[in-house]
């Protein structure tokens, strides 16, 4: 918005016109929504708006936002990924466990985020090549990898991890905090990749028209395969974060999430039925929920009350929407 | 005689588009009146008008005398418009019965579905037009003919007066068509008015009573059928003569040049063996009944589905038929029947359409696609198929049928293909682009590359291939060429020898 009014020189009519391309792409109206909430919050809330907050929220939001960008890939071929809360557990204590092991942190951490890629890749394969629906695979798989998480732990948190680990989640590189910058890394290869590569364009076609794309000549099931690897990596990343933040695995970590980044990739305009949407929407999708939790959490809203409220914003958001996008 | 419907001075714009122009129509009770023009003249947006989908900016629709004022499909419903549109909306998996019936089922005194009563009412309406359809499977075993009556018999269960039929013999074979034909007079017998879409003169000459024409969205002409010619209904049609919509008959065909040799191929394990040969240049047309097994042999040659069997070979070396990407890298492209299903990724610009499998070609160094590159080729491409688009970022759902299948087209021009596959190429598109794709598709053999050609319009097998394959019951029942290639010989061996 900011880069249109500042452009000098533009006459009215090209600046309507200009408007009205903008009007038109997945992320106008959550960016509309979010800078309605966001102030929203800081008029409400008088340390809403503060630099520590800021920081604060980003970080919070930093691992549903990582979670919701490799959803993003799953919603928009048509899919979904409902196994990544749990394989988020899994891919964190394998890490703890191999560290308290005695295994060098880089290395564990390397262990950690293939196992997170090779689960995605399992859910791939039955959805690419087996041809089922995503919705039952993941389901599926979603139960086995809370088992496998809580299997390897026993079920107990694994504590005791090397000092140095705590970088990635507590600590911070040329100011940023790591998981900020960790976000920032995903979405920026996101974006890249969705608007920039033929994968990307691919991707988008697959939600768009599987048949079709199909029968032109692409390899729809590898670009299935690589979408839940995906899928299963960014949730990986996630639990490299939360793990580090807590210093300590926990088998049980991140029930629900898979719903608050499905919330995060809907907000962000893109359409669950595929096809349609943009990875920096889902960016937005996120830090508004993020936004929400924050400024409600601020105004000491009971949490009970806090789901209703987030609830019931989803659904307005949504609503909105969908009746203003063609 | 006050008409039994009269659209009067009926306009309509779209943000940027005026579609409508001072539009009137009056059809009476018990006339068959035919809608012609090309695709984007407007018919299908007045036809909507009609059933309350779109309103009129401006004009009356005036039925028995009285002005309707439409606010949605149902009012239109209520007054007694009926629509058979070209994609049917009737729900596959259940039967006739319940398809007729749906929202509206007769119950019986305990509040549940009254079964008996609806197969009663049912038959009646069966009766009522002559024909028999089996009631108690899913409407998707049944053919499109079958599905079509029942989309006849739920519009007059409506007690539709006017019954408009937008396209109805696109996806009929001709014996399927006169059963329609001969339902369409019964109806006219009983007073039902009638409006009638279709692109095929001949269809309109059988049945029809009067003609309006349309032309950019503006009324051209109406006239009684008796009074005109075909030749001179296309003519107001396109504006201008259309003497001969095939191009000048020239053989490209080289054949001590087989580019695809099919030596032997099952579909199916225990499913009859195709054998068949291309040459460089050639036109080879899959003529045949719908549902004869061409799009099926089609399918199996480009790898879409994994054939049980094949023994096949491209100028000369054996190659395997695993997947559309592997026929891609071979250079055989396959245009499918269904541009809007298997065809185009409709929320996707006419550029992104196009680009979709070239797109590897504007990589650099990098594996990122050259935005620039992408979109000037794509323009290169829609231009050398002459695609009417406002810019290559107009999204391709927007364009008009001929146009889409011209995009479909582009796509596989941008590689250097050897064969290609059209499979109804000319389906609901109008004659002016029929003639350009034909000239299209010579311009491809001229440059060498071969096609196959799927049609079920026999004009259009005569009028372009050098040589027919006909189909019959999933077998290649026989090869035609030269003389034997004729309408009769092709009509014999496509309906298994039976009729002649």
């Amino acid at each position: 918005m900011s880069q249109l009014a500042s452009t000098p020189g533009t006459t009215r009519q090209s600046l309507s016109l200009r408007l009205a391309r903008w009007r038109r792409t997945p992320v106008f109206y959550p960016l509309i929504g979010f800078i309605v909430v966001f102030i929203a919050m800081a008029v409400i809330n008088d340390n809403f708006l503060t630099s520590s907050n800021m920081v604060n929220l980003a970080r919070q939001a930093s691992i549903i936002a990582i979670i919701a960008a490799g959803m993003s890939l799953a919603i928009l071929t048509g899919g979904i990924d409902l196994s990544v809360g749990p394989v988020m557990a899994l891919s964190g204590t394998v890490m703890a466990g191999l560290m308290v092991a005695g295994v060098p942190p880089v290395l564990a951490i390397v262990l950690g985020l293939l196992v997170g890629a090779a689960f995605g890749a399992f859910n791939g394969v039955f959805v690419a090549f087996a041809g089922m629906p995503p919705i039952i695979v993941t389901l599926a798989t979603m139960g086995i990898a809370r088992g496998l998480g809580l299997i390897y732990t026993g079920g107990y948190p694994i504590s005791g991890l090397p000092q140095e680990f705590a970088f990635f989640g507590r600590g911070s590189l040329a100011g940023i905090e790591m998981p900020i910058l960790i976000m920032i890394g995903v979405y920026a290869i996101g974006y890249v990749l969705l608007s920039h590569t033929a994968t990307g364009r691919y991707l988008y076609a697959i939600g768009g028209n599987e048949e079709a794309t199909r029968l032109s000549g692409i390899r729809v099931s590898r670009y299935k395969l690589l979408v839940y690897t995906l899928s299963g990596t960014t949730a990986a990343i996630a639990g490299l974060i939360l793990t580090s933040r807590l210093m300590s695995g926990q088998p049980n970590a991140g029930v629900g999430f898979e719903l608050d980044a499905i919330a995060a990739v809907v907000l962000g305009g893109a359409a669950i039925t595929g096809g349609r949407g943009m990875i920096l929407g889902t960016l937005v999708g996120a830090l508004l929920l993020g936004v929400l939790n924050n400024g409600l959490n601020l105004m000491g809203v009971s949490p009970y009350l806090q789901n209703v409220i987030k609830g019931l914003i989803i659904l307005l958001a949504i609503y909105i929407s969908r009746k203003r996008t063609p | 005689m006050t008409p039994l419907l009269s659209l009067r001075h009926i306009s309509k714009s779209f943000p940027g588009v005026k579609a409508l122009q001072d539009v009137s129509l009056d059809v009476h009770a018990g006339e068959v009146h035919a809608l012609l023009g090309e695709n984007g003249a407007g018919k299908s947006t007045l036809m909507k008008i009609l059933c309350g989908i779109y309103r009129q900016d401006e004009g009356d629709i005036i039925i028995d005398g009285k002005t309707c004022d439409f606010h949605g499909y149902q009012d239109a419903l209520n007054a007694g418009v009926g629509i058979i549109f070209q994609e049917f909306s009737l729900i596959p998996d259940l039967d006739a019965v319940d398809n007729i019936f749906l929202g509206r089922e007769l119950r019986n005194r305990l509040g549940l579905r009254d079964r008996p009563g609806m197969i009663r009412e049912a038959q009646r309406l069966f009766d009522r037009l002559k024909v028999s359809i089996p009631m108690d499977c899913p409407i998707a075993e049944l053919s499109v003919a079958d599905q079509q009556f029942i989309e006849i018999a739920k519009a007059l269960s409506l007690d539709a007066r006017i019954l408009v039929l937008d396209e109805p013999t696109a996806t009929l074979t001709p014996s399927e068509a006169d059963h329609l034909f001969t339902i369409m007079r019964e109806l006219r017998e009983q007073q039902v008015g009638m409006v009638f879409i279709s692109h095929h003169m001949e269809e309109i000459f059988t049945i029809c009573d009067r003609v309006t024409v349309m032309r950019d969205g503006e009324k051209v002409d109406d006239c009684d059928i008796v009074s005109t010619t075909p030749d001179d209904l296309i003519e107001k049609m396109v504006g201008r003569r259309v003497e001969n919509i095939f191009p000048e008959h020239r053989c490209d065909a080289d054949y001590h040049d087989v580019v695809l040799d099919i030596e032997a191929l099952r579909l199916d394990t225990n499913g009859p063996e195709h054998s068949l040969k291309l040459h460089r240049g050639e036109i080879l047309g899959f003529a045949g009944l719908v549902g004869s097994g061409r799009t099926e042999l089609a399918m199996g040659l480009i790898g879409a589905t994994r054939p049980a069997h094949a023994k096949v070979s491209m100028e000369g070396k054996p190659v395997k038929l695993r997947h559309p990407a592997t026929a891609l890298k071979l250079g055989i492209g396959l245009l499918p029947e269904s541009r809007k299903t298997q065809g185009l990724i409709l929320p996707f610009s006419c550029r992104d359409n196009i680009s979709l499998n070239n797109l590897t070609q504007f990589q650099g160094a990098l594996p990122l696609i050259r935005r620039g590159q992408e979109s000037r080729t794509a323009a290169e491409l829609m231009a050398s198929v002459r695609v009417k688009a406002p810019s290559p970022e107009t999204p391709v759902g927007d364009l008009s049928g001929g146009n889409q299948q011209k995009v479909v087209i582009a796509r596989w021009l941008g590689h250097q293909c050897k064969v290609l596959i059209f499979d109804e190429p000319t389906r609901g598109i109008d004659v002016g682009a029929k003639s350009e794709i034909y000239a299209l598709m010579k311009e491809l053999t001229a440059q060498g590359v071969s096609i196959i050609m799927i049609s079920s319009e026999l004009p259009e097998v005569l009028g372009l291939c050098d040589r027919a394959a006909v189909f019959y019951h999933g077998r290649i029942a026989a090869e035609l060429q030269g003389e034997d290639l004729n309408s009769q010989s092709i009509m014999h061996h496509a309906t298994g020898g039976l009729s002649s």
